[in-house]
């Protein structure tokens, strides 16, 4: 791959060149901006919000804003912080996250090396189910979790999350597996190797890359959900909803820096697994499901 | 003999067994998702018939929620808008991603550093994006105070508190959260161009600008697909981002289908009216994904 990068084709001109450097510097700006402002002005007193430049750094550096918005900020009509609700979230993801990864995991398995009548069919009637608009569901939704008793708690977003999540995770481990050869499942059948011996001793030992595809996909849209948390969450809402609620509260002076260090809290995780692994995400997603 | 017998009828079981474990394991995946996805769509439809306020009912009521939902201008508002984000927002991403995928692929120095700073934005979820961007725009305190100290004294961008401009508020913070997800992509699929093609087109007396034109766009077909298809299917569900950026106003001037669901259903206690927009909204979709969906699956068998 980097081979053919390094060789292209095209060749350009001096002028052609400045031209692609200053673009791609003013892109990089319009996407840094928005959170470099968030940055600044989480650690600076409100004062020098309301009254300054929001492009200047502080002259005051505080990270009582971050304090707030973690412990003491009023988030609905609790002056809770974030806190309980950045655990909620931590409670829905990891599970939600792990459940489905194993279950797409399987099912991918099954779709590519045991297949059998009608396994197209459904397989296309869970690929459609990643794209239909939740708004169809939540209705159905919200009175089945309260028939369940699961209305506003941690484990009917669970639920929720990993039943919309599997057609995606699905997705991803169908064709990734279908590009093993299936020769190798058929050889180890022969020697008499059973359904999940196969998968725990020859297909998971490959999937790490499409495992890390699955997680990054789930948590990054589990964690970044809102319309379910909001809908669903109850008094369990996740950190979106409570962000939310934070910022747009009409109660009392807006204390923006605490806003920013909020929203900053929100997006850390999701921030860090990015950082961490994006690479691989984005690697591992050209090559399973997005052909490009 | 016996014992070949049973040991027949063992390995019979086995066999059997491992015929049918395949399908077990997928069995509670099939069933969760008939119930989940096509039980619900099916009840939600049903809902969409009856007169069903506050709480579900199952009175038959025809199409009268329809008739209803197309008379609320508050729908054509949310529809209109839905044009409006939708097409800005696919052309947008698509022309920005397509552009920075090309520059990118131009051996740039520091590429390892740009593309990260391109992509970090889809990490973030659209509440964090919203509350970002509803900071920036805002006149009082955001973008047309920082001009203004800077001595620009008459810059002015009012967008957000404005009826009639809100709504690209919307694109643009939509815009800067996916586009670099769409660079990703066209990037991949650039690279996955054979360079010899691109070398023979040269050595033809091909321009830059024709070798674009004429081979790579067209090479690059696949991408702009499902980039279509990816960014059809996000404008449609866009709910977070309205809500966090403008909460669907100024008045109800930046309404989508998906907002305009959500407060019929569970704040107007509208819910036959507000199943009758989601019914609307899934066909919408459906229109779009399931011609792309079963084009994917026949080609890849």
């Amino acid at each position: 791959m980097s081979a053919v990068t390094q060789d292209t084709a095209v060749r350009t001109g001096r002028i052609t060149r400045t031209f692609i450097y200053v673009v791609l510097l003013v892109f990089a700006l319009f996407y840094l901006l928005p959170f470099f402002v968030m940055v600044v002005n989480s650690v600076k007193p409100l004062s020098e919000i309301t009254g300054g430049n929001m492009m200047a750094l502080p002259q005051v550096w505080t990270l009582e804003p971050w304090r707030q918005a973690w412990s003491t900020a009023q988030v609905g009509v609790e002056p809770t912080g974030l806190r309980p609700y950045f655990m909620n979230s931590v409670m829905m993801v990891v599970p939600a996250v792990a459940i489905s990864t194993v279950v797409g995991a399987l099912n991918g398995y099954v779709l590519t090396k045991w297949r059998f009548r009608g396994d197209s069919i459904l397989f296309g009637l869970m690929l459609f189910s990643c794209f239909i608009p939740f708004q169809i569901v939540l209705i159905p939704m919200a009175r089945l979790l309260g028939l369940m008793g699961l209305a506003g708690s941690v484990p009917g977003l669970i639920l929720v999350h990993v039943v919309y999540g599997i057609g995606f995770t699905t997705l991803y481990f169908r064709n990734y597996y279908a590009a093993f050869p299936t020769e190798l499942v058929r050889a180890a059948m022969i020697d008499g190797a059973g359904f999940f011996q196969i998968f725990w001793r020859i297909m998971l030992p490959v999937s790490g890359p499409i495992i890390v595809v699955s997680v990054i996909w789930q948590f990054t849209n589990i964690w970044n959900d809102f319309l379910f948390g909001v809908s669903f969450g109850g008094t369990s809402q996740p950190m979106t909803a409570a962000l939310n609620n934070l910022v747009n509260s009409s109660t009392g002076v807006k204390e923006y820096n605490v806003h920013f260090a909020g929203a900053i809290l929100a997006a850390l995780p999701t921030l860090i697994v990015y950082i961490v692994a994006g690479r691989y995400f984005v690697r591992g997603l050209m090559a399973g499901s997005v052909k490009g | 003999m016996t014992t070949t017998a049973g040991r027949h009828a063992e390995t019979d079981f086995r066999t059997r067994l491992q015929d049918w474990l395949p399908k077990i394991v997928l069995a509670p995946s099939v069933a969760s998702v008939m119930i989940f996805v096509y039980g619900f769509i099916l009840y939600t439809l049903y809902l969409s018939f009856t007169n069903s306020k506050m709480l579900p009912s199952y009175d038959w009521v025809g199409l009268e929620n329809y008739i209803k939902l197309w008379n609320l201008p508050v729908w054509y508002t949310a529809l209109a808008n839905l044009a409006i984000f939708a097409s800005l927002y696919i052309v947008i991403c698509t022309v920005i991603g397509l552009l920075l995928a090309v520059f990118l692929d131009q051996k740039i120095r520091g590429e390892g550093l740009l593309r990260p700073i391109y992509l970090y934005p889809m990490a973030l979820s659209f509440i964090v994006t919203g509350t970002a961007w509803k900071w920036f725009l805002d006149p009082g305190i955001g973008l047309e105070k920082t001009m203004r100290l800077w001595g620009w004294e008459s810059f002015s961008f009012t967008w957000i508190k404005d009826n009639d401009m809100a709504i690209y508020t919307i694109v643009i913070a939509a815009v800067w959260q996916t586009s670099g997800f769409v660079m990703a992509m066209f990037l991949a699929g650039l690279r996955g161009i054979d360079n010899d093609i691109l070398k023979a087109a040269q050595i033809d007396g091909a321009s830059n600008w024709q070798l674009y034109r004429r081979i790579v766009i067209p090479l690059l077909r696949p991408a702009f697909l499902s980039a279509f298809v990816i960014l059809s299917h996000l404008a449609i569900k866009s709910y977070d981002l309205v809500i966090a950026l403008t909460g669907g106003g100024p008045g109800t001037s930046t309404q989508l289908p998906a907002t305009f669901m959500y407060s019929y259903t569970f704040t107007r206690k509208s819910m036959g009216i507000g199943a009758a927009s989601a019914v609307i909204m899934l066909m919408t979709i459906a229109a779009i994904m399931i011609p792309y969906l079963y084009a994917e699956l026949k080609e890849k068998k």
